[in-house]
């Protein structure tokens, strides 16, 4: 009978065991993925970086933003139309703000741009806070990447990148070393902050292949792979 | 234990090593299209000389010039009133990266439009300027 008594405890108490592991896991657990359904049947192959909207006060945010989303979306294997063109053709056809841009019919884009999809930014941070100990510099975006032969929405999702990372990285292991040696050198190598910032920012959202994050295009080597 | 450890060092190694080599070369280009934006262009011919300098660097490493690099140069060479390195350049962008077909043929039929229009309008803009 004792010996029954210890098993059913020694059960039990493994049974709370896998219980409380199982919590665990479901902190850990990313959120919902993606449905890529309409991303993989548009098989888009390249994209029109439209000028970004600026919710900031800061007037450098819509160029700033505007250069550095080729490199990411370029390395994920899109074709990226070169922006200092597209900022032009747009100009010189009256479209002068980022919010006129984003209203242009995805029909007119296309036939112009020939672009297979349109990447619609906007960034919500962007610059410095200048605070009594130090100062912190963020930038945040969300994007919505576009058909634009059929107006579908492919994919959205938002990235933000800060100079106070390297201070709550401290636990972040080697990761948290890397990001915060990547901030140190930007910011010791340059006086414009955000510029840097919104490169590292553009990389966690444009790059494919992060969770919930870009499929890779077809000039990639991952083309495909998921 | 020690395989638990073996797997540990190996998960390490894994994030300290670089990622696969870049597709294309990125020096110079990102940093020549944020000065044209935040300047409206101004002063093109620094950056012709930059981008012209990597061009050849990237030729002769034979590195790809990224998406975009060439069609700015010749955006630039526009700017300065050179058409016919325009050209050329916004057809090494097509021919490098047949996707932008569609928008370079935009270009190269508007370019035309517009030499016709200037050539008809110089004389009013060159009154108009010597006059500001």
């Amino acid at each position: 009978m004792k010996a029954l008594t210890q098993r059913l405890v020694r059960c039990a108490s493994v049974v709370a065991g896998i219980g409380a592991l199982l919590v665990l896991q479901g902190c850990a657990t990313p959120p919902k993925p993606y449905d890529y359904t309409a991303y993989k049947e548009a098989k888009p192959a390249s994209i029109l970086v439209l000028p970004p909207i600026n919710g900031t006060p800061e007037v450098q945010a819509t160029p700033s933003v505007m250069v550095q989303m080729t490199q990411p979306l370029a390395e994920s294997g899109y074709y990226v139309l070169p922006v200092s063109l597209v900022d032009e053709t747009l100009k010189s056809n009256g479209m002068h703000t980022a919010d006129d841009a984003q209203q242009i019919p995805v029909t007119k884009l296309r036939e112009i741009f020939g672009a297979d999809a349109g990447l619609y930014v906007k960034v919500t941070r962007y610059g410095s806070v200048y605070k009594v100990v130090n100062s912190e510099t963020a930038v945040t975006l969300e994007a919505k990447l576009v058909d634009l032969r059929s107006g579908a929405l492919l994919w959205e999702g938002s990235a933000s990148a800060s100079s106070a990372e390297q201070a709550n990285n401290n636990q972040g292991g080697l990761i948290g070393l890397l990001v915060k040696a990547v901030v140190d050198q930007i910011i010791s190598a340059s006086t414009d902050r955000s510029h840097p910032m919104a490169a590292i920012a553009s990389q966690r959202l444009l790059a494919a292949g992060r969770p919930n994050g870009l499929l890779f295009g077809p000039r990639s080597p991952s083309y495909g792979k998921p | 234990m020690k395989r638990l450890a073996l797997i540990a060092s190996l998960a390490l190694v894994g994030c300290a090593q670089p990622g696969p080599k870049p597709l294309y070369q990125w020096a110079v280009y990102q940093n020549s299209v944020y000065q044209y934006l935040k300047s409206n262009g101004a002063e093109p011919g620094a950056q012709i000389a930059a981008l012209e300098a990597q061009i050849e660097k990237n030729k002769v490493a034979g590195e790809a010039n990224p998406p975009g690099m060439q069609a700015h140069l010749a955006l630039l060479y526009a700017k300065t009133g050179d058409d016919v390195a325009a050209q050329r350049l916004l057809e090494a962008e097509r021919a490098q990266f047949p996707e932008s077909s569609a928008y370079v043929n935009f270009l190269l039929k508007n370019a035309k439009k517009d030499a016709g229009k200037a050539a008809a309008s110089a004389p009013a803009e060159a009154a108009s300027q010597s006059k500001t």
